[in-house]
């Protein structure tokens, strides 16, 4: 026994030269790698979310020494810079944009472009009622308005100097095994045969995830029968173009978000045929009815006009804000060619967003309206809060599958996504209607949200991801 | 209880009468019945073993100490850090250090532990939780090397093994425990000067009493029935004094407990008492200590 003892110590010793523990690093592929070849993460789905998640994970030192694969349905994503705007952008709330900069990609899309959103104003077509955000710009910038490519790109960029993370492009998976217990791997494998494992797979396939219906959870979806336009717009004028435009129509909600001091990006929710149709016209017509839609002014109802004006004494009274002063917003003069396209939307929500070793993130888990241009963002917010529970599992030393840490992840996550998933879906349904009780309500709720410092405060901090986290 | 009280009674004991009484005890041992073994309660054994195929069930009768494992990690990682041991890879936070896990059972807490970093030595009176410890280890290629389960009891393993470890690790045993002073004093001996202890265990109140065996063991059924005896819980001040009588200066030592309510299980954690103070300690009574010569 005692010799035994000795020569245990023996090889400690031998260890403690090797530096970072490399020699079981080896040993553990040259033992099971008989057909499978061997990852401790695989993360299925290189869009935005899965790439920013397996740069992430490498960038974080406590979890460095593990072995990551990105697999890659598409093709390798190559970007060129060109003038033009792409027609598809994102807005970024202060906590996506952190784990950008921590990640080191921000620092790409600084050098690129981007536009900050300081201010914005939200109103509503059939009242007076509306709410502005930032007016006083007092606090930090509200959101940044990143084209999708130039995302993906920059993250890529900081991708490739990752040693521990192995990219797979135009990988179409086959068939995926998820483990039953903590001790199995979970096993995908590709068209092409080849076989991969792994103790955790992280599904951000997005929308129709194939890691989610592999897991079997149940998933409530819904369809708006909306689809949402985007196009890139010239505006009449060139102004300081910082403030982000919404107005609810009764067919569904407007939006502008600044580019560059004569360039927005459009997003429009339509009912599905009025979109479809809205996509055929000509851009003259295009341009026509986006004016239409910014400017046209609707019949108000006596009943909601009283309503308002009530309020508005009530708030005085009370000497509160009473609203702001209603800044004009801008007008379109063409449209960049053919930057119109569109897209379907839908609600979905995965009852479960984890099972011992799979998780998922981003779109596979949960999607939304675009009305409040969240969706990716909580996309995002599961990508840091994911990072730090499994770097936590690591320096507790348990294994990466732990329900433990997926469960903290699923109940930190979905208690912060949950809540945002409905309030838009609930604007949604508000917004919809012209009745006047139902239009009576929401000018209420508009105006005094606008008018009570705290909720307007806390509105946007819980939109920037600030709360919710912990 | 009645042993508890005894032990509670005695009065603090310097390191002469420290030495008489070991000496007497071990003398005792080897003359009586060599299988016989002061601090293990067969029963208990006898209980755990059957539990062995269960032992890595994350879902199963064994869930509540697998719940336990990220506190319990994070408490030894603490425990180090105030002493001063400096973390150098930030994915193997025990790196270099060498831990005994006294009643590993299972391995619950070795495997986690060893997985980042520390050399553990695991020790269980229960061969068949040896082997699951060892099968179940087996499973995980990284940790090859960095686990060394052997079936012992540690009257048999300490004096073979003095002052070996950097700490030592006993973690939900010492409430199955017959002779607690014993126990204490054979695992200090392992460990180095300036070492850390770390024990964790269910306090004895009303509340463990309800929550850790009528309501777990009877009505909920989380845990086996019989895997608890209320009688041979300690209470914080229990271990103090028991503590006190395995290290004379202990009362210089700081003792940093806290309680957590976790799974209807009310525990009570007590912290390294040791470093400077400890290693000062074991300077004065070095010649009289029979572990140390």
């Amino acid at each position: 026994m005692k010799q035994y003892q000795v020569f245990l110590l023996h090889i400690y010793v031998y260890k403690c030269f090797i530096p970072n523990g490399s020699i079981l690093v080896t040993r553990d592929y040259s033992i099971s790698a008989k057909n499978h070849e061997n990852y401790d993460i695989i993360i299925t789905g290189g869009g935005m979310v899965g790439t920013t998640l397996a740069c992430a994970l490498a960038n974080n030192r406590k979890l460095e020494c593990k072995k990551i694969l990105l697999l890659e349905s598409g093709k390798q994503f190559e970007y060129k810079f060109e003038e033009k705007y792409s027609n598809r952008v994102v807005a970024l709330n202060q906590q996506t944009r952190t784990l950008l900069s921590s990640i080191g990609a921000w620092q790409h899309i600084k050098a690129t472009r981007y536009c900050t959103v300081q201010k914005m104003q939200v109103w509503d077509a059939c009242s007076d009622a509306m709410i502005v955000f930032n007016e006083d710009y007092l606090t930090k910038e509200i959101a940044y308005i990143v084209e999708n490519d130039l995302l993906l790109h920059a993250v890529n960029k900081q991708l490739i100097d990752k040693e521990n993370v192995n990219v797979i492009y135009n990988s179409k998976v086959e068939n995926i095994k998820l483990p039953k217990t903590l001790e199995e791997n979970a096993e995908i494998q590709l068209q092409d045969g080849t076989k991969y494992k792994a103790k955790l797979l992280i599904g951000a396939d997005g929308v129709n995830s194939l890691v989610r219906q592999t897991m079997g959870t149940q998933y409530v979806k819904w369809d708006y029968n909306q689809m949402a336009i985007v196009a890139t717009l010239k505006l009449s004028e060139p102004t300081e173009n910082i403030v982000a435009w919404q107005r609810f129509l009764p067919a569904g909600p407007i939006a502008l978000l600044p580019l560059t001091n004569c360039l927005s990006s459009l997003v429009w929710s339509l009912p599905t045929t009025e979109a479809k149709r809205l996509l055929k016209v000509s851009e003259e017509e295009f341009v026509d009815s986006i004016n239409n839609a910014l400017w046209k002014v609707y019949p108000k109802d006596g009943i909601v006009e009283s309503g308002m004006r009530a309020l508005q004494q009530l708030l005085e009274g009370l000497s509160l804000q009473t609203g702001v002063v209603k800044q004009l917003q801008p007008s379109v003069s063409a449209i960049i060619e053919r930057s119109r396209a569109a897209f379907p939307l839908q609600f979905g929500h995965s009852v479960s967003y984890i099972q011992t070793g799979t998780v998922l993130v981003g779109d596979a888990a949960h999607r939304v309206h675009p009305l409040a241009g969240q969706g990716v963002n909580l996309g995002f917010g599961d990508v840091t809060v994911l990072v730090q529970l499994l770097a936590e599992a690591v320096i507790n030393g348990a294994s990466l599958g732990d329900m433990t840490y997926l469960r903290k992840y699923e109940t930190l996550r979905q208690r912060y996504n949950v809540p945002i998933m409905f309030t838009i879906d609930a604007l949604h349904r508000l917004y919809k209607g012209t009745a006047a009780p139902v239009v009576l309500a929401r000018s209420l709720g508009l105006q005094l949200t606008n008018a009570i410092p705290v909720i307007k405060k806390a509105l946007i901090e819980h939109a920037s991801g600030q709360i919710g986290n912990r | 209880m009645r042993t508890i009280k005894s032990l509670s009674l005695r009065p603090i004991s310097t390191g002469f009468t420290l030495r008489n009484r070991l000496s007497e005890q071990i003398q005792e041992i080897t003359q009586c019945d060599p299988q016989k073994k002061p601090t293990v309660d067969p029963i208990t054994v006898e209980h755990h073993s059957r539990l062995s195929n269960k032992w890595w069930n994350v879902n199963g009768e064994l869930r509540a100490l697998h719940a336990l494992n990220s506190l319990r990690v994070q408490f030894v990682r603490d425990g180090l850090a105030n002493v001063g041991f400096k973390v150098e890879c930030p994915y193997l936070p025990l790196k270099g250090i060498k831990i005994l896990d006294v009643g590993c059972g299972g391995g619950i807490l070795s495997e986690p532990l060893a997985r980042i970093g520390a050399d553990v030595t695991g020790i269980d009176a229960s061969s068949e939780l040896i082997t699951a410890a060892k099968e179940h280890a087996a499973l995980d290629p990284s940790l090859d090397g960095k686990l060394n389960y052997i079936e012992t009891v540690i009257e048999d393993f300490a004096p073979d093994n003095k002052e070996t470890f950097n700490a030592i690790l006993a973690s939900e045993v010492i409430e199955h425990v017959n002779d607690k002073e014993l126990f204490l004093k054979y695992c200090i001996s392992t460990v180095k000067p300036g070492g850390s202890i770390f024990l964790t265990t269910i306090n004895k109140t009303l509340s463990s009493w309800l929550g850790g065996i009528i309501a777990a063991e009877n009505v909920l059924k989380l845990i086996p029935k019989g895997t608890h005896d209320w009688n041979k819980f300690i209470t914080p001040a229990e271990m103090q004094s028991l503590l006190e009588t395995c290290i004379p200066s202990w009362l210089q030592n700081k003792i940093n407990s806290w309680n957590v309510l976790q799974s209807f299980k009310e525990r009570v954690v007590l912290d390294n008492f040791n470093s400077d103070k400890l290693r000062a300690s074991r300077g004065k009574e070095k010649t009289f200590n029979p572990f140390i010569n």
